[in-house]
């Protein structure tokens, strides 16, 4: 399927969770966020959340701010 | 030099200062007034220094995509240092990527606290206080607990303070510029027409200007670049530290008032006549 993950068009094989994409696309970090089509994704739903086509990720991280 | 020596002989009454003078806010109580922003940090040596000089307990930090965020390093100096977390919505335009960015903090750092601001001009990073209003009264009813960056309009911030603010934060002059408090009248009337904290926010670019915003009544002072991008942040930060505790003993112990003449502080009775 085809989605879109921090912008960027992304190829993913069928049954692919939230938990799935953080994994590949976070090692190491254990404070980070995801929303998907302009909603946050709880922690919580990470596992049971599917992705589909077309959706749009933002997987966040914490960086320095002021 | 290094803090330890520069803060010898000052640390035991700075620190008995500061820990009667308690700050509040949002129902937690610290002892620093200094809040610190991480953004423009040189190094993660020139953090955790500038942390600790500062003796802040409070420092905001943002979200960004993974690929380009500072890892986990950062988090790990942070934890080291023991100081609260304050996510920032940086960079957001609107109330609803503002609430949304907020949401997101909530879930990656566990807390409900964030700095709230919503940039309206890309040149100046002035707030669009329209969306703020707008983000700041949905963030309130969803349960957060909102510092709000804003300008320097009493009205503005009683309104945001009406609104359910834990904290109000106008800003000195633009993020990053360095250029002080333009509008001290206006800070001043800020601080008598909410009941809430007064935060100065952006602007600060060196001691005076932070010991000014305390000498104006304001409850704390929130800086980044002042200390991240000075040529020593370790000893900015001490600086700023000490300038708070200053600006903040002045304003307690009650400035004399200013004079158009001279005021002899010489008594002239027993004069002798030479």
């Amino acid at each position: 399927m085809q989605v879109t993950v921090n912008g960027v068009p992304a190829q993913l094989a069928e049954d692919v969770t939230v938990a799935d994409l953080v994994a590949a696309r976070v090692g190491g970090h254990d404070r980070v966020a995801v929303a998907r089509n302009g909603d946050v994704v709880p922690r919580s739903s990470w596992e049971q959340t599917r992705l589909a086509d077309g959706d749009a990720l933002e997987v966040l991280a914490p960086t320095a701010g002021g | 030099m290094s803090e330890d020596a520069l803060t010898a002989d000052l640390a035991p009454a700075l620190a008995r200062e500061e820990a009667g003078d308690p700050f509040t806010v949002g129902g937690e109580t610290f002892t620093s007034r200094l809040l610190l922003g991480t953004g423009g940090v040189p190094s993660l040596e020139a953090l955790e220094a500038s942390v600790r000089a500062s003796g802040t307990q409070l420092v905001t930090v943002a979200l960004r995509r993974v690929e380009a965020s500072a890892g986990s390093a950062m988090m790990a100096v942070l934890d080291r240092c023991g100081v609260r977390l304050l996510p920032n919505t940086a960079g957001c335009r609107t109330a609803r990527e503002a609430v949304l960015t907020a949401r997101l903090a909530r879930e990656a750092f566990g807390t409900n606290w964030v700095k709230l601001e919503v940039i309206g001009d890309e040149h100046t990073l002035l707030p669009d206080v329209v969306e703020l209003l707008d983000a700041a009264e949905q963030l309130v009813a969803e349960g957060f607990v909102v510092l709000a960056y804003t300008t320097d309009d009493p009205v503005l911030g009683r309104r945001l303070a009406d609104a359910g603010c834990a904290a109000v934060m106008p800003l000195g002059s633009p993020i990053g510029s360095g250029l002080g408090i333009r509008n001290p009248h206006n800070i001043a009337l800020l601080r008598e027409a909410v009941s809430v904290p007064v935060v100065l926010d952006a602007g600060i670019g060196t001691a005076s200007d932070a010991a000014q915003a305390m000498e104006l009544g304001c409850d704390a002072v929130l800086l980044a670049s002042a200390v991240t991008r000075a040529r020593d942040p370790e000893r900015m930060a001490l600086a700023m530290r000490q300038a708070v505790e200053g600006g903040r003993l002045a304003k307690l112990a009650g400035r004399i008032p200013r004079r158009w003449h001279a005021e002899a502080s010489t008594s002239f009775a027993g004069l002798p006549e030479l």
